[in-house]
């Protein structure tokens, strides 16, 4: 055997036990949103929330899970069973795919190691970066995948034989449709600065600091294209004040009314797999991803950038769930207006003036 | 508390008679020319009752006439009461509807006409409303019974 | 602001379209209640609505024709449950014009006290309500948080948390408990700025506003042509409470103000019952604190006999006129007695309110109705 097909095979060993542990760390972490998001809203609205399962309430989600598979599996009649059944899967394998190409920390193993008397060689493949995929086009896999989750929903509400269903599916797609317009045409700003499209470049872009102590964050450079994304990913996770695609007072549950037991799980945590990939994209675009200070110090920069990364994520989080918390639900129409007559055009603006001010400034 | 004198010069034919109790004044109409009347009172200055608060019907079992129509009138302007009432002498009661007079009286007559069967002519929509559509008997006449089911 | 001109299916894009029916209720999370409407949709905007009533109906009226004066009370405040005192009230005060007596001056201020503790009780759990019904979550927990001290005033004072039946006719049950004087004023002095607090998340918000202003619009002359009162009215500039107007129960020895605006809307609707609140707050510290000595209760002896007539008697509940109108035949069962309950009146605007406009203005619309259901279909 040649000796670089040896470097290859322990590449793709290290490759796949990041997939492995990463996905038990990303299942786990989901699990656990649902129950730092009850016990927030406790918080704000002055009850407990769950907290009689476990200490504080910690084993709440493995008794709801265990709860969930314990359920009945209910098919509606006349349900388009292919559809029916489908919709969930799609939903969350989107919610899981987007972390793909997403840098949740810099270098998470030495390039070089001596095993057994050989050095391996564990660079092939980005194998000892801390992301999965550096993929060169890594924004526009993102706006792909969150464009098949919109087919869940769609299939959701259509399959159901129910027509709050249907409501909520034709909701959430003109809504999400939409938004991702804004979404994507935020982000251009951001990769005319950096001249690259993959998420590593960008995070590696927002290095340093303006007078040594403000961080070169894109949320400082693209202020404008901060809160149109901010907006935009709301509306695209659906989440309050844009929850109209199940909100419940209107459309009982949307496109989730007729899902029981685990097809139910499903979305559920889905659902929450959105929030936290938004969160992630959030922090790798405009909050300097696994940046922070110390990340080049010798032992500390394997594991110091994904620590940095997880607390960036967890604030974006906790401020979904605040405002949650706080705001009403707005209405369809008004958000599709907002949508079109204020988001498009502001991030064409956005688009106009990036290079202008770049021609000016230069790269700040 | 209202003065009718205006009313029982206009309508002298209509208006039967006047009562007064407790400071509540009511005027006994004929059932046959009694909407004239409720659009003179709704649009007369001097009365403007536009307010219907609430019309119902009474079931005097064995005195004749059995069934009676009552209005409640409120003038926001005046703020005075008025309550008009309408003996139907018929066993199958019927009556013209007000509800092109004060559009409020449509579920109240609906209503009425579900629970004491009297009926609206005219009416719009007439049909029951708190009880199954499927009923057959009225149940706040005098002669449902209590217990049972009440069709028997 | 005057509705939008609709177009609706054919007329809007050929003839090919055609529009969906849902029914909405009788579950359903924002009817509150068993109410059903049957809706026609053209995509969401909303063409047609048919409410169908009557799942809850108890025939109070018909029972009512078969007890004594007496036994009637408890009947009456499983009407409009979230403010069960003032239909005590409205009976109470409906017997005793039908027997021409008054209510001593103490048991009429401590009828004073119980009606707009449960007006307050009843507006807070109607704004969480609405709030929660156009998403927002959190305002509905805050003032569960104060309807609860209430209620357990109401608890403290009568022995009921929801249903009291604490008047009796000619006066009521018994004294308020020393306790309470001092408990109460607390709660009187901590209300106002728990108020500010509610209106801190909602009145300038931009989303509530936007989802509020303008929606379920009804003019004033709408109100009085389909017999609105109540809250819904005063928010359509009608300067009508009856408890100004035709004062009962020595509300005319009370310093206050009706809440009035123009907005004819949702918004208005909800701001006139923020006011009512404050202003409740004020009536009760102004009673407590005027509570005058003497009797609870007239002394009556031998059974309740009213002579015959007939009254009609009609009170400001928290949310509309309610009124009884009373036959005595001179026994001691009333020969008919009617209910004149305000919301299903005001139910009846809901298709007016909401056909031509989208399908969370119709939940909006609802809302600021302020439905109870047990006193639609009696």
């Amino acid at each position: 055997m040649p000796e670089s097909n040896l470097d290859l095979i322990a590449s793709v060993i290290l490759v796949l036990v990041k997939i492995g542990v990463f996905f038990a760390v990303f299942m786990l972490i989901l699990a656990y949103i649902t129950l730092v998001e009850r016990r927030f809203l406790g918080f704000f609205q002055e009850r407990y929330g769950p907290n009689r399962v476990g200490w504080q309430g910690l084993l709440q989600p493995i008794a709801d899970g265990i709860k969930m598979f314990m359920k009945e599996e209910i098919t509606v009649s006349g349900a388009n069973k292919a559809v029916y059944i489908l919709a969930p899967i799609v939903f969350v394998a989107a919610a899981l795919m987007t972390f793909v190409v997403i840098p949740f920390g810099d270098v998470i193993w030495p390039a070089t190691m001596e095993i057994g008397g050989r050095v391996y060689n564990f660079t092939l493949a980005n194998a000892n970066r801390g992301v999965i995929a550096d993929v060169n086009v890594a924004v526009l896999v993102i706006f792909a995948i969150s464009s098949i989750a919109i087919y869940g929903l769609i299939m959701a509400g259509w399959g159901s034989n129910n027509k709050y269903s249907l409501l909520g599916g034709v909701r959430a797609s003109a809504v999400m449709i939409s938004y991702e317009l804004a979404a994507a045409l935020a982000i251009i700003g951001i990769i005319m600065t950096t001249g690259s499209m993959s998420l590593m470049d960008i995070v590696i872009h927002q290095k340093g600091y303006w007078f040594g102590v403000i961080p070169k964050w894109f949320c400082f450079k693209q202020p404008l294209a901060f809160v149109l994304f901010l907006i935009a990913i709301f509306a695209e996770t659906g989440r309050t004040p844009f929850d109209f695609t199940e909100c419940e007072n209107e459309i009982v549950a949307g496109y989730q009314t007729e899902y029981s037991s685990m097809k139910f799980a499903l979305f559920y945590l889905a659902e929450y797999g959105h929030i936290l990939a938004a969160s992630a994209l959030m922090v790798t675009f405009f909050f300097g991803g696994w940046q922070g200070p110390f990340v080049d110090a010798p032992v500390l920069k394997y594991f110091l950038p994904i620590i940095y990364f997880c607390i960036k994520t967890s604030i974006v989080v906790f401020f979904f769930i605040w405002v949650r918390a706080t705001y009403p639900r707005f209405r369809y129409d008004l958000l599709m207006k907002l949508g079109w007559k204020f988001l498009l055009p502001a991030t064409l603006v956005n688009i106009l003036i990036t290079p202008v001010l770049m021609k000016i400034f230069g790269d700040l | 508390m209202t003065d009718v004198t205006k009313l029982k010069s206009a309508f002298p034919d209509v208006v039967v008679n006047v009562e007064e109790y407790r400071g509540d004044v009511t005027v006994i109409l004929k059932q046959e020319a009694f909407l004239p009347v409720c659009t003179f009172l709704r649009d007369d200055p001097d009365y403007s009752f536009r307010f219907l608060a609430d019309v119902t019907a009474v079931d005097y079992k064995d005195k004749t006439p059995r069934f009676v129509v009552v209005y409640h009138l409120l003038s926001h302007e005046h703020n005075q009461r008025l309550r008009l009432k309408v003996p139907l002498d018929d066993m199958n009661p019927e009556i013209e509807t007000v509800v092109n007079i004060w559009p409020t009286a449509n579920w109240h007559e609906r209503e009425t006409y579900d629970l004491m069967g009297v009926k609206f002519l005219n009416h719009p929509d007439l049909r029951r409303i708190l009880l199954p559509y499927h009923w057959d008997c009225h149940p706040l006449r005098k002669d449902y019974p209590l217990e049972g089911k009440g069709e028997e | 602001m005057a509705q939008p001109e609709i177009k609706l299916g054919e007329e809007r894009r050929g003839g090919d379209t055609e529009t969906m029916e849902i029914n909405m209720g009788p579950q359903h999370p924002s009817t509150h209640g068993v109410f059903r409407a049957v809706v026609e949709l053209d995509g969401e905007t909303v063409v047609k609505v048919v409410p169908h009533l009557g799942y809850l109906h108890r025939g109070i009226e018909k029972i009512a024709e078969n007890r004594t004066y007496h036994q009637i009370i408890p009947l009456t405040d499983r009407l409009d449950y979230m403010a069960g005192a003032s239909n005590n009230l409205g009976y109470c005060l409906a017997v005793e014009k039908l027997l021409g007596i008054e209510a001593p001056p103490r048991a009429q201020f401590i009828r004073v006290i119980i009606t707009e503790l449960s007006r307050i009780s009843s507006h807070l759990f109607w704004a969480g309500a609405t709030a929660h019904d156009l998403g927002a979550m959190t305002p509905f927990f805050y003032m569960v948080r104060e309807r609860e001290q209430i209620l357990f005033f109401l608890e403290m004072i009568t022995g009921a948390r929801l249903t009291p039946s604490f008047f009796r006719i000619g006066g009521v049950a018994m004294d308020l408990p020393p306790e309470f004087h001092d408990e109460c004023m607390k709660f009187i002095k901590a209300f106002p700025p728990r108020v500010d607090e509610y209106e801190a998340l909602l009145t300038e918000n931009v989303i509530w506003k936007s989802r509020t202003k303008g929606v379920g619009y009804l003019s004033a002359e709408d109100c009085i042509a389909l017999g609105i009162s109540g809250p819904m009215a005063r928010a359509a500039g009608i300067n009508w409470d009856l408890r100004k107007n035709q004062p009962y129960s020595s509300y005319d020895k009370f310093d206050f103000k009706a809440a009035i605006y123009n907005g004819c809307d949702a918004y208005d609707r909800y701001r006139v019952r923020m006011m009512e609140m404050r202003q409740s707050n004020e009536i009760v510290r102004q009673a407590l604190e005027g509570l005058p000595e003497g009797d609870y209760s007239v002394t009556m002896k031998g059974a309740l006999k009213p002579p015959a007539g007939e009254v009609y008697k009609a009170i400001e509940a928290p949310r509309g006129e309610l009124g009884f109108y009373i036959i005595s035949d001179g026994t001691v069962q009333p020969f008919r007695m009617k209910i004149r309950a305000p919301t299903f009146v005001n139910l009846q605007s809901l298709a007016k309110m909401s056909e031509g406009r989208l399908f969370s203005d119709m939940v909006a619309s609802l809302a600021s109705v302020d439905l109870v259901l047990a006193e639609v279909d009696r």
